[in-house]
Order: structure tokens, then sequence, then C-alpha cells
């Protein structure tokens, strides 16, 4: 960023609730079904008609308020927004306004190993619109299968201070959604969104500067890139003597830039009032108690138990932690007693390599936890050494066996035998007279000629710190 | 063979029994009706057969329907023989009934009296309805109403003025003018209407027929189509107390599909029917009494209250003070909801769509042309009342003022069982009196509205007659969810004059 200014951001976040039936109606939820073959009256918004809450979305909002630490309002209700759009088949989108169901959250992020503290504004329900296709000039089709799909919108305080920050806030609100298991936090699908609202200020001032609102942000790549663009923008309008006016941007993934599409005069009267065909919503704190207690723990705290509790280093504890199932096959392998660096570090470099070669989640993954610290426990023992041990664990991968067989049917048992090692090395050294004397002249280079001939010989399975020994003594070094 | 030609013989000789009296079914009530379906003196199919012809009779000049499904009527008829037959009777097995054209039948047109519903047939049939079909009752047909319910003569349909029974130069009230036209005139048993300031029990008055509103959240509103959806309610209008009882019954009730409907017990409305009212404190509101009200009506309603008296009532002068704001709050809060709940009306997905040069303009024609003036009108003030720099003034001091109205009532009902005023401050009107006086015509409603605004339930029963013959109703306001003693103060009433009793002349 261009020296002298620092820029104020805050996002909306936009998640699409994981639950299996729309929130004002019985259709299903599911991405992707043939367009408006997902619909009902209710959700097309036929005359006379009602919306009826779905008790699993309040459920969810409530959830994600706790796991961010907001007040839950013991009252709230739903508010009409009031436009016109062929996707908008009531002219209004239910929502919330002035008395949204969470308010006055917090969440953590850590960027560059600091821990900086990004408030939470509000987090309200709402149903979502249906979706225009265009074709050609002459029509366009709505397909009202999303129309009336439940989403959380998550407001933060204005106070993110970069490009990163927001990216780091975006990753971080996503684990926790998926942890929550109210989101599946999935950008290219649309069910998570975030609008940004970005301005800039010198350095030092506390007054914020006029906000442009950023939208169309729907990959996580392009939640950095946009707003680190409107950064760089703006401070080049200021610097050039302009003003930033206050607008609507959309962001243009094609040609990396934020383009104006409205003003804030052209800006909507959405006509907010409360939605008469809904009561309020009245939530009791026994409920909300409930509701809390159900709570898994969540990354952050995981990630520091994984510091304190196993050792881990900080920035492993944070892979492990990003993903939930991640973190409970780790667990899972680390609670038989295998030693947890060992474990974390043949998941995040050994499994995660065969995951992410098939694109496989862990839950499917064929090797199981205790699978893997039973395959730890015989490299402890010596039985197989850990390079041996790496081709066992690929062969545990394709097949789902045990180690333990893989072992024996492939008699891959490390060989620790010392009669068995010696005659072997007394053989080698016999066959090899001349690089013996050539060794023994001073070409200690050759040492490693010979350990590869004792692990050729035996096939890789004589204990290697054995041989090494043994040859050693053999050799007169 | 002879045990057939046995009960065929009882069969018809009852039957002759019935036609013996010269009655014409059309002409009985819901409970009259039960009793003899029930000792088989009639079919479900006779009875639709007196009904229809009565139609063919009158309704060229009350002009009560928008549409009359007549197939289906006779098929629902056959369905109630049959259900009969087998002893598988409800109360309103066979009843031939009206229905406001403002809730949704599945497979038949529900047109709001609007261009812009003109061909609009819904795939799924209201919550009240889907009630009455348990019951195998009989669609007569679908009841002519101010488009969208909005207004108290039925000239804002898009199709035709009703006509008021008892003189046809003369509207029926509205909103649901329709419906009450067609009790009045006997073209149908009893009817349901809906009502958001009144458009239930004016037209009730002004055509001498029963209707009630009930408490909001007592039924469901799913499938009737919104006008105010904080204020609408449905309920019925009928020949006499006991059959807005035995309707009541039929379609109170939590529905899963209607959030704002109450969980809420439902009593036996009509064994509250018959107890005395000896005790009763009935309140007289002074400020419902007011400057420029019809003398005749004045006069009817003060003698109905005497009636009450000498019943054994105790009359109790209450106030209401912050009546003389229901009017103006309503307008703000009903045509807000209104500007919204109309907004689904563009031309994208159903109903009247009119061509344009692009999707604004499609959205402007469609609305210019399916809408009516008042519908316009009311779109037009709820918009400007929820605009930004304006919610507060008007919405908001609009709320304030229901809560205020509220509390009136609140407090009033401390002091007394029953409110009584009239219904309307005067008799029906000409046609063409005051369709172009909006204000003259909203406060029509003068005496309804804070009823809705209060959410408390009212009925409104015939009172007295005006010397050029046209009908007046007397308002009874009750306690939210005590529809049982508004009724059970009608039905004394009632019982005690014989003004239910007189028919229009057709």
């Amino acid at each position: 960023m261009s020296a002298g200014y620092e820029a104020v951001i805050g996002l909306e976040v936009h998640a699409q609730m994981r639950t299996a039936s729309k929130i004002f109606c019985g259709c299903p939820t599911t991405f992707g079904a043939e367009p408006n073959t997902q619909t009902c009256p209710v959700c097309t918004g036929m005359p006379g008609v009602l919306p009826v809450l779905n008790a699993k979305a309040l459920e969810y909002a409530v959830k994600t308020g706790l796991a961010v630490n907001c007040r839950i309002s013991p009252y709230s209700r739903f508010a009409r927004k009031n436009y016109f759009y062929p996707d908008l088949p009531k002219g209004y989108q239910i929502s919330q306004y002035e008395l949204p169901i969470c308010e006055k959250g917090w969440l953590d992020i850590t960027v560059g190993g600091a821990t900086r503290r990004i408030g939470i504004t509000r987090i309200h329900m709402e149903e979502d619109a249906g979706k225009n296709i265009h074709e050609g000039n002459t029509y366009s089709f709505v397909d009202l299968n999303r129309a009336c799909t439940p989403l959380m919108e998550i407001v933060s305080e204005p106070d993110i201070r970069s490009a990163k920050e927001a990216a780091t806030y975006m990753r971080t609100l996503r684990s926790i959604l998926r942890y929550l298991g109210v989101c599946d936090g999935n950008m290219e699908e649309g069910s998570l969104r975030c609008d940004a609202n970005v301005s800039i200020r010198p350095i030092g001032r506390q007054e914020f500067g006029t906000r442009a609102e950023i939208k169309n942000i729907n990959s996580f790549r392009f939640v950095e890139k946009a707003i680190e663009y409107e950064i760089s923008r703006q401070i080049l309008v200021v610097q050039e003597g302009g003003k930033v006016v206050q607008e609507t941007r959309l962001w243009d993934a094609n040609a990396g830039v934020t383009q104006s599409m409205r003003s804030k005069e052209e800006a909507h009267d959405y006509r907010y009032f409360p939605e008469p065909d809904l009561a309020p919503i009245v939530v009791d704190q026994k409920w909300i108690g409930e509701i809390a207690a159900s709570l898994p723990e969540l990354p952050h705290a995981k990630r520091n138990r994984y510091v304190d509790a196993f050792g881990l280093s900080s920035a492993d504890a944070e892979q492990l932690t990003a993903e939930q199932p991640v973190a409970l096959w780790f667990e899972e392998a680390a609670a038989t007693g295998a030693n947890p660096k060992a474990v974390a570090n043949w998941l995040m470099t050994e499994l995660m390599k065969y995951l992410n070669d098939e694109n496989r989640a862990i839950e499917d993954c064929p090797v199981k936890p205790g699978q893997l610290a039973a395959l730890l426990a015989l490299i402890d023992k010596g039985t197989i050494s850990g390079k041996i041990a790496k081709s066992v664990f690929e062969e545990m991968y394709r097949t789902g066996r045990d180690a333990e067989a893989i072992i024996q049917a492939k008699g891959l048992v490390q060989i620790s035998d010392t009669s068995a090692i010696e005659s072997t090395i007394d053989e080698i050294l016999a066959k090899h007279h001349a690089e013996v004397e050539r060794f023994r002249a001073g070409d200690e280079k050759l040492l490693g000629f010979f350990v590869g001939q004792i692990m050729k010989a035996m096939k890789g399975k004589a204990n290697p710190q054995m041989a090494n020994e043994i040859l050693r003594g053999k050799l007169g070094r | 063979m002879r045990n057939r030609a046995r009960r065929g013989r009882a069969f018809g000789k009852a039957r002759i029994s019935i036609r013996e009296q010269h009655v014409n079914l059309n002409q009985l009530t819901v409970a009259e009706l039960r009793r003899v379906l029930d000792k088989r003196e009639t079919t479900a199919c006779e009875v639709l057969q007196d009904v229809q012809s009565r139609i063919d009779t009158v309704e060229e000049s009350v002009k009560a329907y928008v549409t009359l499904p007549r197939d289906i009527s006779k098929a629902m008829a056959k369905e109630a023989d049959a259900a009969i037959a087998a002893g598988n009777i409800s109360q309103l097995t066979g009843v031939p009934l009206a229905v406001k054209d403002n809730m949704c039948t599945k497979g038949i047109r529900t047109t709001c009296s609007s261009k812009m519903l003109e061909n609009f047939t819904p795939p799924y049939e209201s919550t009240v309805t889907s009630r009455l079909l348990e019951q195998r009752y009989v669609l007569i047909g679908k009841t002519n109403l101010d488009e969208f319910a909005m207004g108290s003569s039925t000239e804002n349909s898009a199709f035709h003025t009703t006509r008021n029974p008892w003189n046809l130069t003369c509207v029926p009230g509205g909103s649901s003018g329709g419906s009450a036209a067609a009790v009045a005139a006997d073209e149908c048993i009893a009817a349901l209407g809906s009502d958001t300031g009144g458009s239930i029990r004016q037209p009730a008055s002004l055509c001498g027929v029963v209707g009630l509103k009930p408490t909001y959240g007592l039924g469901s509103r799913y499938g009737l189509v919104a006008f105010a959806s904080s204020l609408d309610q449905i309920g019925p209008i009928t020949k006499n107390v006991t059959d807005a009882a035995l309707m009541l019954q039929a379609i109170a009730g939590h529905d899963p599909l209607d959030s704002t409907s109450a969980p809420h017990d439902v009593p036996d409305y009509a064994a509250a029917l018959g107890k005395d009212i000896k005790g009763l404190k009935v309140g007289i509101p002074k400020e419902y009494f007011i400057d420029g009200m019809h003398p005749e009506v004045e006069q009817s309603v003060r003698a109905a209250i005497a009636t009450m008296e000498s019943l054994g009532a105790i009359p109790v002068e209450v106030s209401l003070p912050h009546s003389e704001y229901a009017v103006a709050a309503y307008y703000i809060l009903a045509t807000s909801e209104a500007s919204s709940n109309l907004a689904r009306y563009d031309g994208v997905k159903y109903g009247f769509r009119a061509k344009g040069k692009d999707l604004i303009d499609m959205y402007m024609r469609t609305r210019a042309e399916g809408f009516g003036p008042e519908v316009k009108r009311r779109i037009m003030l709820g918009t400007y009342a929820l605009s930004a720099g304006y919610y507060d003034a008007y919405y908001k001091k609009g709320q304030q003022i229901r809560t205020l109205i509220r509390q009136d009532f609140d407090q009033a009902f401390q002091q007394v069982d029953v409110i009584a005023t009239p219904t309307s401050p005067g008799p029906a009107f000409a046609v063409g009196e005051r369709s172009t006086d909006p204000l003259q015509m909203y406060l029509s409603d003068i005496f309804t509205i804070s009823v809705n605004l209060a959410g408390i339930p009212a009925i409104s029963i015939p009172c007295g007659f005006t010397s050029d013959g046209l009908p007046i109703g007397l308002q009874l306001l009750g306690k939210g969810f005590d529809e049982q003693t508004i009724l059970r103060t009608a039905f004394a009433y009632e019982q005690s004059t014989a003004w239910h009793a007189r028919k229009a002349k057709l």
C-alpha cells in the first residue's frame, strides 16, 4: 500500500445455511437441480400463500452467533426489503432489519503471527432470491430453485485493515461455519458470498473515509485481489486530487478491476417494514443454553490445545485445525498413544499428498487413524525402517489393509539378526576386495557403496543402523 | 326389493313434507338445512337446484357472483349426498356456500375482482376452504368484491358492481359485498367474507344479514390473497347468529401454514348460544355516537341497546379516546402493507402481463393496466408512507396509534363484557354516490376499523330498517378470542327481535 494511507474494511458475508429444506417452505435446497423443479406456491410467491420459518435455520443462525461471541436477541423479527426484480417473485425479500437474531460479537484472526480481534456487528437471517438466466437479447429465464433458500448475513465492524486480513477473516469464518456444519463454505457454488465495504484514510486519522461497496467477489482468491485493487484505486484517486465517491462497484475477475455499478443517488429505497406474515421470534435462554452446550470445539480452541498439549508448532496446529475432519482424524490417531508430532507429519505430508492427488475427503480415506498409529508403532519398534514405512503406507492407502499384514505378506520385516547381517557383509566384502582396499586407504565415500550392496542383497530389510555398525567394525573404522 | 321400495316411499313422503311447507330450500339457514338433510327430507342436489334456480332468477339484477362453477357445484352436491347416505356427515355436508373471490380455490379461478388476476387459477386451496371441503360443502360460486378487497361498495370491482338486494339502486357495501348480497338474496345458504377494516361487517349491515370478523389469529389466512396482512381475517356472513357460530366453528383453529394463526383451543361456539345476558355489561363508547350519523341509525342502535337492557344487560358508558385517529392510522398501515403485498403482481410469473419495450416498461404497463384506480391509489399511499425519510412520520406513528387503540380497548374491557356501536354511520348509499370521493368512502368504515387495528372480534347483526326500507346494523365488539360472548349477546338480541327474519323483495 502506498505510504501514508491505511484501509478500513468491513465485510458482509452471505452464508447459505445447510438446511435440508428452504427457510419459509418445505422445498429441498439441493444444488444443481433442473430449473424450477424445487419450487412450490410459497417460494414462487403465488397470491395468498404465507411463509413459515424453518426452525433449523433459526438454530443454525443462533449456533453461528454463539460461535462468534454474539449476543442472541431474545426478541427479533423479520422485515420486508422491497424491490422489483424478476428473480424476486414476491417483489420483496424477507430479511431482518431493525431486530436481527444476533448482535455484537467478535472473531479473532491471526495474520503474520499476530492476533487481531474483528468485531461482528450482527448476523441476520434472510431468504435468497432466484436466478436470472439471459439468453441472447430476446429472452431471459428465471430459475426459482434458489429462491427462499436460507441465508445468514454476517456483518463485520469496519475493523479490518488490509486485504490480507480480509482474506484471513473470510478463511477463519469459513472454517468456523464448516465446523458448525451450518454452511458448506463453497464460494464457487455461491454458498458463501462476500461484499466488501472499503475506504481509505491517512494513517492516524480517526474518521472514516468515503466507502465503496464491492460486490461480486465470488472466490477466495478474489477476496484479497479485489480489495487490494480497490485500495490502490482509492489511493490513486486521492493522490490525483480527486474524491472517493460513495457507490457500489462490481469486481470484474477477468479484467482484475472494480467497476462502478451505481452511485449513492441511484441506491434503492428498500422501504423496510416489519414482516406482518411472521410472528416475532422469541427465543428462551434455556434453548440458547442447549445450543451453546452442543457447539463443537472450534478451530482456534483446537489450535491452542494442539500447541499446548501436543507441542505442535502453531503453523502445524493451524494447518491441522483448518478443517474439522482433518483435526478429528489427527486426534483419533494421537489418542492411540502415537507420537502426535509423528502423526502430524505423516498426516500433513504423506496422507494429504495422496488425498489431494485424488481430491478425496479425509472422511473417505482408506487408511484409518488407528492404522497409521500402528504403522508408526512398527517404525518405533524397529520392525520396519522409515523408508520402507513410506511404501507400506502407500500400499495401505491403495488397499486399506493394515501395515502389519502388508509387511508380513511382502516379507518386509526388517532384519535385525546380527549373524544374518554379518554373513551378508562378509560375502560382500569378500566379493569387493579392491573397494575394501581403497576404503582402507582413505576413500570413505565408498561406505555408501557397501551399504547399498548390503541393502540390495537383503532386499532393503536390513536394520540400517545395525548394518552400519557391523560394516564399520569389519572395515576397522 | 321391497325394502328399497319402502325406503323410497318414505323418502318421497318426507320430501313432500318439506315441499308442502312451500319452503324454497335456498331460504333455509345452515342449521335448518342440516336438520332436513339429516332427516332425508331432501338432498344436497335438490338444495343446490333451488339455490341455482334462485340465482337464475335474481342474479341478473343482484350480480353477487364473479364465477359460478355449476358443474363443480353439482359434482360436490352429489358427493355430499353420497357421504350423507354413508352416514359420513359433518355440520356443512351438502350445504351450498358462497366464497369471496379472494380466497384461493384449487382449479377454480380466483380473481380478487381484478383484471390482474382475471385468468388466475390457483393450483392450491386456501386453508379455510380446505376445511369446508373436509366437511363436503357445496361451493356455489365465488363472490364479487372491491378489487383486492379495497373498498366499501364493490364499485371498485373490475367486473361489475353488486347491487343491494333491498334496493337495487344502492350498493351492498364492501368489500365483501358479493357475499353479503348473495346471503341477503338467498342465492346461497351462507358465505365467507374477509375483513380488513370492516369488509365483512359493513356489507352485512348494509344488506341486513349477520357478519362476524373473528379475532386476528383465530383462523388461517393461508390462501387468502393478502390486502393488509396484519389486519386481514376471514369470517362468515350468514342469515342468523346461529349460522355464524356454526360457520365460525368450521373455519377457526390454528393452521401450521399460517404462523400468525394462534395455537388457541377452539371452543364450542353453538354451545354459548341460548344462555341469557342478565348482568352482562354492555359498553357504549361515547366517541361513536358522532354528529353526522344518520339519525335513523342512531335511533335503531339506541333502541337495540334498550332491548338488551330489557333482557338484563347493563349499559355502561365507556371511552375509546383514540378512535378519532383510527381511520388515519388504518390508511397508513393498511396501504403500507398493501403496497408490498401487491408488488408480486408484476406480470412476470402469473396473471395479467402487458407488452413492454423492456423489463421496466413491461412492469409499468402491466401494473398501470392491470390495477384499478383505488388499488393504485393505495399502493402509492403505502409506498410513500414507507419511503426513506417518511417512515417515522407515517408508518411508525401509525403503529403507535395502533398500540394506543389496543390499549383503549383493553381498558374498556376491564369494565364491560361487550361494546355496542353502530356498524356503519349510515345505511346503504346509492351506486355512484361516493365513488368519486375516496375520503367519504373511507368514512364508511369509521366504526369498524378500530376493531381490526386492535385485533379483536366483532359481529354485525340486523337491528332495524330506515323508513326507506334499508337495513341497519348493530355492531358488538368482544375481547380477543372471546367470540362466545358476542355470539351469545347477538343471539339473545336476535331471539327477541324479528329483524333478521325479514327478506328483501326481489
